[in-house]
């Protein structure tokens, strides 16, 4: 053995002992490495479940509300056949209300103001109606049920507490006492809060619903796939299959990626300026808000169609070409139909995405108040997103469960529409 | 009306297709040899009338409206108007207008109401025309594809030149789109520094954006230095990044290389799902819950701290970029080669040892270019801001105070009725074109990074 095989010899076992000795704290680094990842996922996971829990349990209120029992007596004295639809159903209302407290003054208006501010300001409007459809109901006693006004609603639901000073809430010890009698009475009830989908927007938070958010974002979803859908797949087959290789084509291309990454109020400020301003579109309008989300809908839309069109193998391409169909004819009868479910699981996506966007709806004025559902695309409308900022910004209580509703409503339709891809994805997508 | 012309130019192109496939057939049918199959004979009919009046019709809308609203105005006596500024000038056209639709306040004056009565004729001939000139030449165009069925005739050449004008036109609507944008901010940033001058907006450090309508309202003078708005903003953004970038990125390391195969099964997804909430849900969750316990616990340990501090925005901004940076890291580090893996771990490196020293130094051009899309995203993030920062720009670096940003100040300039002349307005579009400038910018030069790094492995 020579010195040099000793002296490797050596340097191997004391490069081993080295090795063996830091081995340990190697493997502690590694194992820190994990609980940071894993502290991290679980960071990410935490925020996700503080922010749907909290958005759920102060929403899931606003899916029941609180309704009253009312024996209405019509009075001919108050409400004559002849002055319809005009008449003092309010005062009917307060007063058959009054009739289940033997001890209210009912001369009293002061008094009588306070007990009638127990009923929705809608309670009016519904007996209204119900009388102008039916005047022979004058005369009659009617059982009506109707919302109570919000902080009554909030009481029932705990969320205003009987132990705060009576000079910190909205209704005082009387008010409560009254309405703890109706409840003892079992005339209060708290159904399942149909409102909420039935009726459009409105100042009070117990009448308050996303009927004409809902209808705003249907049309503008509808405007924005009828003109992203066309335009993105024909953008999208002539990049890929036949766009000559050159600046211009490269141009397009830069251009799209830049498109998906223009943060979303620029394009509200370009429908402001174009739209709008040049062209003379409605504002608030769903045509003008569908159109804007179009233009950032078809990079989604156009990306995920080249993804599909690269997904379908040249052999079938190769195959129509052989038995003489035009390029034009391989694209739009073979490849197209194959690809057919990729692009639409990418529409939807993309539409999904446009229902969330909402910074663009609010510069052309798709946050108006708007008390009824649009008829058609060039009505003033909100859309769901904008509804939620709208009650997110009022300052009344029952809206903060309202705003939460509204959120859970917007992310069902999200998590419906992803279903709908993804069922379209697995249903549809082939392996080649 | 107008449905009335979209369903005459519907019916009459997809007649056109109908007869022009069965003239072919018939041709067939009598023994001869035709050039094309029948049915491009009839989608070259249906093209040829759908596709020019289509365009003529949209055009026709879309000048509609300003032409009618500009001969009614101009026809207006001039001892009524005389010399009216252009923001008089847009509420009268908008009250002849609302009169016009049937809503009347007061009793206007009559030749308001006579305006009102023109606009109306105009608007009504306007439409009664367009149908007929639909009509006329959705007829014109079917006699003319009609007379075209020969055995001869290269239909599909013909219709297939036309699909594929289409096509381009379809894929340079992105372009248009570009152009759009840069005029309208271009146009509105011009007019608004006539009005304020540059080197006051760009180096100012006042933002006072609240100037006096009226001649005798006390207001603030107006300022309109951006820099407060910016500071403001990269504020934010640094906020957002200092909680998005190290969970982001660890996380990307574990899922990458740790994570056992269920639990990827999960987080993906799960990450997914925060990558899709809607930016407006951020921000009332930013309200609803994270401001008020940052106050808190500011004030459980004496600090004070701003009811919509920068740190509310700034966390929930980070809590929606955790997925994007998670996402570009963990695509960035899959796409590092396998061989660069195997080498390491032979070697005799521990698994957290390669990640550290071999992958994630070879992914970090693609990384970076991740983190800088996710700056990008930050200064244009506009929801949660808007629901959660300030209004008032104050030059300050503090995150407890709070801060404003450039994308709400655009909404908040925006929001409600608007004209297009005072500076107020115009200062909204300055400020996007800026916001557009840094935005595209900073994508530019990640996209590059991101294809560049991808490229030297191929």
């Amino acid at each position: 053995m020579d010195a040099s095989a000793i002296k490797s010899e050596t340097v191997i076992t004391s490069s081993s002992v080295k090795i063996t000795s830091s081995l340990k704290k190697r493997h502690g680094k590694q194992l820190r490495l994990q609980i940071y990842g894993i502290a991290a996922l679980g960071f990410a996971g935490m925020m996700l479940s503080i922010l749907v829990g909290s958005i759920a349990s102060s929403g899931y209120q606003a899916f029941v509300q609180t309704h009253l029992e009312l024996e209405v007596y019509v009075d001919p004295a108050e409400i004559p056949a002849e002055k319809l639809p005009r008449g003092g159903f309010d005062d009917v209302l307060v007063k058959s209300l009054a009739s289940h407290f033997p001890n209210v003054d009912v001369s009293n208006r002061a008094e009588m103001r306070k007990l009638g501010s127990i009923l929705s300001n809608g309670a009016q409007f519904d007996l209204r109606d119900r009388i102008v459809a039916n005047p022979d109901l004058i005369g009659a006693t009617i059982s009506m049920t109707v919302p109570v006004a919000d902080p009554y609603d909030q009481l029932a639901k705990g969320e205003i507490r009987r132990d705060t000073p009576e000079n910190q809430r909205k209704i005082s010890d009387v008010q409560i006492a009254w309405f703890d009698k109706l409840e003892q009475d079992g005339l209060i009830s708290t159904p399942f809060n149909w409102a909420l989908f039935t009726s459009a927007d409105s100042r009070f938070p117990e009448l308050a619903g996303l009927r004409g958010a809902i209808v705003g974002s249907f049309w503008a979803l509808l405007v924005c796939f009828v003109i992203s859908f066309p335009l993105g797949i024909g953008a999208a087959i002539y990049l890929e299959e036949f766009a000559p290789k050159n600046r211009t084509s490269d141009l397009i291309e830069i251009n799209i990626n830049n498109l998906a990454a223009v943060p979303s109020v620029v394009f509200g400020l370009l429908a402001l300026a174009v739209f709008i301003g040049w062209f003379g579109l409605p504002r608030s309008a769903p045509l003008v808000g569908g159109m804007t989300l179009a233009l950032m809908t078809m990079p989604t839309i156009i990306i995920a169609t080249r993804a599909a069109l690269k997904a379908v193998p040249p052999s079938i391409r190769e195959a129509a070409l052989g038995i003489g169909a035009s390029r034009q004819q391989v694209v739009f009868d073979h490849v197209l139909p194959l690809a057919l479910p990729g692009i639409l699981t990418g529409t939807i996506i993309g539409l999904a995405q446009a229902l969330g966007e909402t910074a663009p709806l609010l510069l052309i004025g798709m946050n108006a108040f708007i008390t009824s559902a649009a008829g058609s695309p060039l009505e003033s409308a909100t859309a769901l997103p904008t509804q939620i900022f709208i009650w997110a910004d009022s300052p009344e209580r029952g809206f903060v469960s309202r705003t939460s509703a509204a959120i859970l409503v917007l992310l069902g339709f999200l998590i419906l529409m992803n279903g709908i891809a993804i069922f379209l994805r697995n249903r549809f997508e082939r392996d080649w | 009306m107008t449905t009335l012309t979209f369903a005459i130019l519907l019916i009459v192109s997809c007649s056109g297709y109908l007869l022009n496939r069965r003239a072919a057939r018939s041709l067939l049918d009598g023994g001869q040899r035709l050039h094309s199959i029948p049915q491009f004979h009839g989608l070259y009919s249906g093209l040829t009338i759908l596709v020019p009046v289509l365009t003529l019709v949209l055009l026709w809308l879309v000048l509609q409206g300003p032409l009618t609203d500009w001969i009614v105005m101009a026809a207006l006596p001039t001892i009524d108007v005389g010399e009216l500024s252009s923001g008089a000038r847009q509420l009268l056209l908008a009250e002849i207008k609302s009169i016009a639709g049937g809503r009347m306040f007061g009793t206007p004056a009559d030749w308001k109401i006579a305006a009102a009565d023109r606009l109306v004729f105009y608007r009504n001939a306007a439409s009664l025309l367009l149908l007929l000139a639909t009509l006329l030449s959705t007829l014109i165009l079917l006699m003319r594809a009609r007379g075209k069925v020969t055995s001869e005739f290269r239909a599909r050449q013909g219709s297939e030149k036309i699909i594929h004008g289409l096509l381009v036109f379809c894929s340079t609507v992105a372009i248009f789109t570009t152009i759009g944008i840069i005029f309208a901010l271009l146009f509105e940033t011009i007019k608004f520094f006539r009005l304020v001058p540059v080197t006051d907006f760009l180096f100012g450090l006042n933002w006072e954006p609240q100037i006096p309508i009226r001649e005798d309202q006390i207001a603030a003078a107006g300022a309109f230095g951006w820099l407060p708005v910016l500071l403001g903003t990269l504020v934010i953004t640094v906020l957002a990044l200092f909680i998005a970038v190290p969970v982001g990125l660890v996380s990307a390391v574990y899922l990458n290389e740790f994570a056992p195969r269920n639990l990827r099964k999960i987080a993906k997804p799960l990450l997914e799902i925060l990558a899709g909430v809607p930016t407006v849900v951020y921000g009332f969750f930013a309200v609803l819950v994270v401001a008020p316990a940052i106050r808190g616990a500011g004030q459980a340990i004496g600090l004070p701290v701003s009811p919509n501090t920068a740190m509310a925005a700034g966390g929930v901004m980070g809590i929606m970029l955790i997925p994007f940076i998670s996402s570009f890291a963990d695509d960035a580090m899959s796409a590092v080669p396998r061989a660069l893996r195997d080498g390491a771990l032979a070697l005799g490196a521990t698994r957290a040892e390669m990640m550290m020293n071999i992958v994630f130094p070879a992914a970090i051009p693609g990384i970076a270019g991740g983190v800088l899309l996710a700056v990008s995203r930050a200064i244009g993030e506009t929801m949660i801001v808007v629901m959660a920062a300030g209004l008032i720009a104050s030059l300050t670096i503090n995150p407890l105070d709070s801060v404003t940003t450039i994308t709400v100040q655009i909404v908040t300039l925006l929001i409600g009725d608007t004209s297009f002349d005072n500076p107020k307005t115009l200062a909204a579009f300055a400020l996007g074109m800026m916001l557009f400038l840094v935005t595209l910018g900073i994508n530019i030069f990640a996209i590059r990074i991101v294809r560049k790094y991808r490229e030297a492995y191929d």
